[in-house]
């Protein structure tokens, strides 16, 4: 195992985080501020609880997974597209380094970077709300699952994107209609029977009712489904990467 | 003598049907300069990047110091550095940060003294918290080269090290190649400047279509392959070659004032002693008289076109 180079990767990707600071900060600060702008006081007030729970107070947990799931994404993708659209790449295949060393390094610091990025939003959220959380390990425990697992799939993106095009395309096409769609912003209760089913075949649903079940102990579905599709995810994205560790997909000719 | 690379029929087949290698065998002396001549797209590249693990290759086998390249790469490539042939460098690292950077990937401890020590011998050190972005092309290749020799590499891959480079780097280039060397360094490189090859190399392998032609040590090479010219200049010019000196290859000059024999310096039929006696004999009366040795680049072309 090289484990210094696995570090200087790290290290390498977390640094570029810290260079662009402001813009790595300020976007989420700002758009999380926007939405309890929007949603919180101006349409929120006029929303009844939900489940018990204030509008305001219920939306966090979607909106926090919003950021973490895109952020995730893009910073893994890029992580790894970036090498390759300049040509660096050729000095990570010439080094005695092996494929999942390089994953550790590059899904390390994406997931990082998702997890100092979910805590500044609870803490921006916190500034509008009162945040009360009912199970705090289960909370942090589905946060790291999913940003190491969204970061995973970001690598995966970054691999098979050939342009800047591709690399955008999921992010946009995919991931944010199904947060929207995945009862970030309301209970899918509130939907009509037959848009309830269809919502079941949304991923991102059993990460949202796990995450916000942490917080206020109110879910779409239970508990342990949510735990199983948060494992199932991370298992699908592992084994993709390894059959591209495998065959040497789109990195090695 | 002891090889420290070993590369047996290996081969190289692109997805998209090109076949860049056909079952190269090649030796490289522990130690030694061995430089890769070829024309563009002859291959130069593509069998660098199968010794260093960017391409897989498509059959054969490639050992570094004993070890296989696949089977026990982290051994194999902690060995080798590589220079590529482009510029390509992350814009927005510092100097000091990439190179941190390629050792600690390289598996290496960290030595701060030891990499302060390479940027300046490399003329980068005053550069060392600039941005590459803010570097010349020519600054680049020398961090380029910072970087590949930044975990004290045993072997040296330089992919056309002078492309582009201006005459005070190349001369830097060829000192520190040359101080790397005397160190027990292999050096491997390709050029295009086969003036350098000739400086530089101790042994010329020469690619073309995929296929590698010949290695050879590079003084051998000329006395083999290189050509000799003895012209003589004439005092009074003549209308043609005398009739006894027609069977041997010499030939007249448009003005009949001079005329050129041409040789093989191995061939042993060729005797420059009793050429002259002939041409004496002949009754032509010499004027001046010198000899004109090919250089590697007249070999290279001929080679490569009798190729083609």
């Amino acid at each position: 195992m090289n484990l210094t180079a696995i570090k200087v990767i790290y290290f390498n990707e977390m640094l570029r985080f810290w260079k662009t600071l402001f813009q790595s900060v300020a976007s989420p600060v700002i758009s999380t501020a926007l939405y309890f702008v929007v949603f919180g006081s101006a349409i929120g007030s006029r929303i009844e609880n939900i489940e018990g729970v204030s509008y305001g107070l219920f939306i966090v947990p979607g909106l926090t997974m919003l950021s973490v799931l895109t952020q995730s994404i893009s910073n893994a993708s890029f992580g790894i597209f970036f090498p390759k659209f300049t040509g660096t790449i050729y000095e990570l295949l010439s080094a005695p380094v092996s494929f999942y060393e390089t994953l550790i390094g590059y899904v390390g610091a994406a997931a990082t970077k998702s997890l100092i990025l979910a805590t500044i939003i609870l803490a921006t959220a916190n500034l509008f709300v009162d945040l009360n959380i009912a199970h705090p390990f289960w909370m942090l425990g589905f946060l790291v699952l999913t940003c190491i697992a969204f970061s995973l799939f970001g690598f995966i993106i970054g691999l098979w994107a050939d342009n800047f095009e591709k690399l955008q395309i999921i992010p946009l096409l995919i991931i944010t209609p199904l947060v929207f769609l995945g009862g970030s912003f309301y209970s899918i209760s509130m939907l009509p029977d037959l848009w309830q089913k269809v919502t079941l075949f949304n991923p991102v649903l059993y990460l949202v009712s796990g995450f916000r079940w942490s917080f206020f102990e109110v879910s779409d579905v239970s508990v342990g489904i949510s735990l199983f599709m948060v494992f199932l995810f991370l298992a699908i994205c592992i084994a993709i990467i390894a059959w591209m560790f495998r065959t040497g997909y789109k990195l090695k000719q | 003598m002891d090889s420290i690379i070993s590369i047996k029929g290996l081969s190289k087949t692109y997805n998209s049907g090109f076949e860049a290698l056909k079952t190269v065998d090649l030796e490289i002396n522990r130690g030694e300069i061995l430089a890769l001549l070829g024309p563009n797209g002859a291959g130069k590249t593509t069998l660098i990047s199968s010794i260093c693990g960017i391409i897989s290759p498509s059959s054969g086998s490639v050992t570094v110091d004993g070890f296989d390249i696949i089977s026990d790469f982290r051994k194999t490539r902690s060995m080798i550095g590589l220079v590529p042939q482009e510029l390509t460098l992350g814009a927005f690292d510092t100097v000091w940060g990439t190179v941190r950077f390629s050792r600690g990937l390289f598996g290496a401890k960290r030595d701060d003294a030891y990499l302060e020590q390479l940027l300046k011998d490399l003329s980068l050190f005053d550069k060392k918290d600039s941005e590459i972005r803010a570097l010349s092309g020519g600054m680049k290749r020398r961090v380029l080269i910072a970087k590949a020799l930044s975990h004290e590499p045993k072997v040296l891959f330089l992919d056309e090290p002078t492309a582009g480079v201006d005459v005070e780097l190349r001369k830097d280039m060829w000192k520190i190649v040359n101080k790397l060397c005397n160190q027990g360094v292999t050096i491997i490189l390709t050029t295009h400047y086969i003036e350098e090859a000739e400086e530089i190399a101790e042994r010329v392998g020469v690619i073309s279509n995929g296929e590698l032609l010949l290695v050879e040590k590079k003084d051998e090479l000329m006395e083999s392959l290189g050509k000799k010219q003895l012209l003589i200049d004439l005092k009074e010019p003549v209308k043609k070659i005398p009739s006894i000196l027609e069977k041997y290859n010499i030939e007249l000059n448009e003005e009949g004032t001079q005329i050129s024999y041409t040789y093989v310096v191995k061939d042993e039929t060729a005797d420059v002693s009793e050429v002259l006696h002939e041409i004496t004999n002949s009754g032509l009366l010499l004027k001046d008289l010198k000899v004109e040795q090919s250089s590697l680049e007249d070999i290279f072309v001929d080679l490569v076109k009798e190729e083609s």
